[in-house]
């Protein structure tokens, strides 16, 4: 075991698995020599050679097409698009292309990609890094979407990422990726795709979250628990596909439910989760199920973070109101 | 300082002219079968050549047929290809079986040539899975409806085959408007940074639906953009067989000699509307232009061309026209026998694993199917 960062986590997956599997070629802006802008890729390609992990021209389409190409020819690629808020340029790739191939060819083809990314608020980057745009790439058949939120987790994913042979958007939360160190196992493993985790168990509340918001959320139940609360935590750590057996008998158990997610209420995936408890669970509740989300407008100007993102004090005051209905 | 701003825009006009000269058509066969550039004659044989003519005379029964069946209802989305024969068959008959192309939405032709079965054609027409389950061995996407995304794709395939170490080429088509796209430059540039085996054909039939090409784009070539991605470009008679089969067999040894991608234009027309799906030509095109266009027929040129070297004649060409229509009507029936395409079938071919929410839906959809 060691003492990982969520970011060194990543990039001891990445190595594993370009041990593991030689038709594995990670590539993208800047991910060669530089290490990646975050160093997430850091010794990769030293270790590798240029070959495997190698650096593109600046253009995000040309990148997805990359590897709906290299897919056809029997590799398996793992490209980074440098920040989500840049998948626009890419849209047509990932949501048109690639997570159609096996459909549109019956079969013939398939599409083992795993394209990685950061996004998330709460470092002032500059315009159009931290958008949250999970919601866009889960509204889209045959891909599956994952955002993991410890270090254990993310290795886990993004191997298990890595090894699907149907095409992963794997989103990358910029602050946490040296938020803290956790113990993670040196050795291969993996967390099956579409399976949430509970992070925190408990009998009165399910708050169902992932990203960042897992941290804000068990911060919340800490306190509440001071208040006499029994707060049980559900990180999704896949949004598409929702794992529904874990949000449902977490929710049969505890009779109330809220959704926290850091895009804004009109965008991400809560209002999704809380369809299908709607749907399924309806005669459990004890109170609607509400949600912590960002407020429907652009994200916000840098400065400005600290009171648009939401935080462990909209989930506690949202808490309550759903405890006290 | 005002006279130094103007040397320099004199300098850069001059520049475009220079850039201008250097794309000028290739030609070898002209409006009347003579060869009219002897050094760049392809090294065909007799039966080569006939079996050229024999796709290009088949292709064309295809088209007409093809626009039949679709007014009778029997095929759905239809792309006419009538005019384009030497464009698209030439540059295929260029190619070896282990080289992938990847066609546009009027490239059906070429896929067929590589190995896509007739009633497989047809049934993507339909709209029908199966049209798209390509046959091992056969190497060819279905053809792309985004217009540009078959050319980042071509990138990714041609480095994917240089990465492999394979001596074959990725091969794809665009049309005069598709060289708009942003996706059309990236995969140009992308295969050219990566030097990678890869052939990106325009086929510039001087209409994007009712868009003239020069409303396109204030370049006087399509192949001059080859220059943006510092790779070579050549522009061709669309009409003329054999030089759309020497450029493609050029561009193809310099790829597979490691040499990177070629960008060919081809100069061609589509002697029918856009598609069949409302299209009316009529609306922006003259009588006179399609008349011009008409006296550049490749079947015509490629004709007269054999008859003169006495490797074809009208009963040859009556056996491959009543051979065409043979196979095609076998096809259709073919297409017709396909079982109906169920919201299960659907289903099952998304994922390799059917994920939770999915495996709900298919025993939904089962249990309707079953009713």
């Amino acid at each position: 075991m060691a003492q990982m960062t969520m970011i060194q986590a990543i990039t001891d997956a990445l190595r594993t698995e370009l041990k593991n599997d030689p038709k594995t070629l990670v590539y993208g802006e800047d991910v060669g020599v530089n290490g990646g802008v975050f160093r997430a890729t850091e010794g990769l390609q030293n270790e590798f050679g240029e070959d495997r992990v190698f650096d593109t021209p600046l253009a995000e389409s040309g990148i997805g097409g990359l590897a709906i190409g290299l897919a056809l020819q029997g590799f398996r690629p793992i490209p980074e698009i440098q920040f989500f808020g840049f998948v626009f340029e890419v849209m047509d790739s990932i949501a048109g292309q690639m997570s159609r191939m096996r459909y549109r060819s019956g079969g013939h083809y398939h599409m083992p990609i795993t394209v990685r990314s950061p996004f998330g608020g709460g470092v002032h980057t500059p315009e159009l890094h931290s958008d949250s745009l999970e919601g866009l790439m889960a509204q889209t058949p045959g891909l599956k979407v994952v955002v993991p939120s410890t270090p254990y987790d993310a290795k886990g994913l993004l191997l298990a990422s890595i090894r699907d042979n149907d095409p992963v958007v794997f989103l990358e939360h910029l602050k946490l990726y040296r938020a803290f160190r956790q113990e993670v196992p040196e050795e291969e493993y993996t967390i099956p795709l579409g399976k949430a985790d509970i992070k925190r168990e408990g009998t009165d509340l399910s708050i169902i979250t992932y990203g960042a918001m897992v941290h804000e959320s068990l911060k919340a139940a800490e306190e509440l628990e001071k208040e006499g609360y029994s707060v049980e935590v559900v990180d999704l750590r896949t949004i598409s596909p929702l794992d529904i057996e874990t949000i449902i008998a977490s929710v049969e158990k505890t009779g109330r439910a809220m959704v926290v997610q850091e895009a804004q209420r009109q965008a991400g995936v809560a209002a999704n989760v809380i369809a299908e408890i709607n749907e399924r669970a309806i005669l459990s509740l004890e109170a609607p199920v509400l949600r912590v989300t960002a407020p429907d407008t652009i994200y916000p100007f840098s400065q400005a973070e600290s009171v648009w993102l939401p935080n462990f004090k909209d989930v506690i005051e949202t808490a309550k109101k759903v405890l006290t209905f | 300082m005002a006279s130094k701003t103007q040397n320099a825009s004199q300098d850069a006009k001059k520049a475009l002219e220079v850039v201008e000269e250097q794309f000028k058509t290739l030609q070898i066969l002209n409006e009347d079968g003579e060869i009219i550039n002897e050094t760049a004659m392809p090294d065909l044989t007799d039966e080569q050549l006939q079996e050229l003519m024999h796709r290009m005379v088949y292709t064309r029964i295809l088209d007409q047929r093809s626009i039949s069946l679709n007014r009778q209802g029997r095929l759905g989305f239809y792309a006419p290809t009538a005019g384009q024969e030497a464009s698209q068959l030439a540059s295929q008959f260029a190619l070896e079986k282990e080289d992938f192309i990847l066609p546009g939405y009027r490239d059906v032709p070429q896929i067929i040539w590589h190995g896509l079965p007739l009633h497989q054609a047809f049934l993507f027409s339909r709209g029908h899975f199966q049209g798209n389950q390509i046959p091992d061995g056969v190497n060819v996407l279905s053809p792309q409806i985004i217009i540009g995304a078959q050319y980042v794709q071509t990138a990714g395939v041609a480095l994917g085959m240089k990465k492999n170490g394979s001596k074959a080429v990725a091969v794809t088509y665009t049309g005069d408007g598709g060289t708009s796209q942003g996706d059309f430059y990236e995969g140009i540039n992308f295969a050219g940074a990566f030097k990678a085996p890869a052939i990106f054909i325009v086929q510039n039939n001087r209409f994007a639906i009712s868009t003239p090409v020069a409303k396109q784009s204030a370049a006087k070539t399509l192949a001059q953009k080859a220059i943006a991605a510092g790779i070579p470009g050549i522009q061709v008679d669309g009409m003329d067989p054999l030089a759309v089969y020497a450029a493609t067999r050029e561009a193809r040894e310099r790829a597979i000699n490691g040499e990177g991608p070629t960008l060919i234009e081809t100069l061609t027309y589509r002697y029918g509307p856009h598609t069949m799906s409302g299209d009316d030509p009529t609306r922006y095109r003259t009588s006179e232009l399609d008349n011009e266009w008409e006296k550049k027929d490749p079947l015509v040129r490629f004709r007269k061309f054999l008859e003169k070297k006495g490797l074809w004649n009208e009963e040859k060409e009556n056996e491959v026209i009543e051979q065409a229509k043979e196979e095609i009507k076998e096809a259709i029936k073919k297409a017709d026998a396909a079982p109906k395409q169920k919201v299960t079938d659907l289903i099952s071919i998304m994922f390799e694993e059917m994920p939770y929410t999915l495996k709900e839906q298919y025993e939904i959809y089962q249990a309707k199917e079953s009713k």
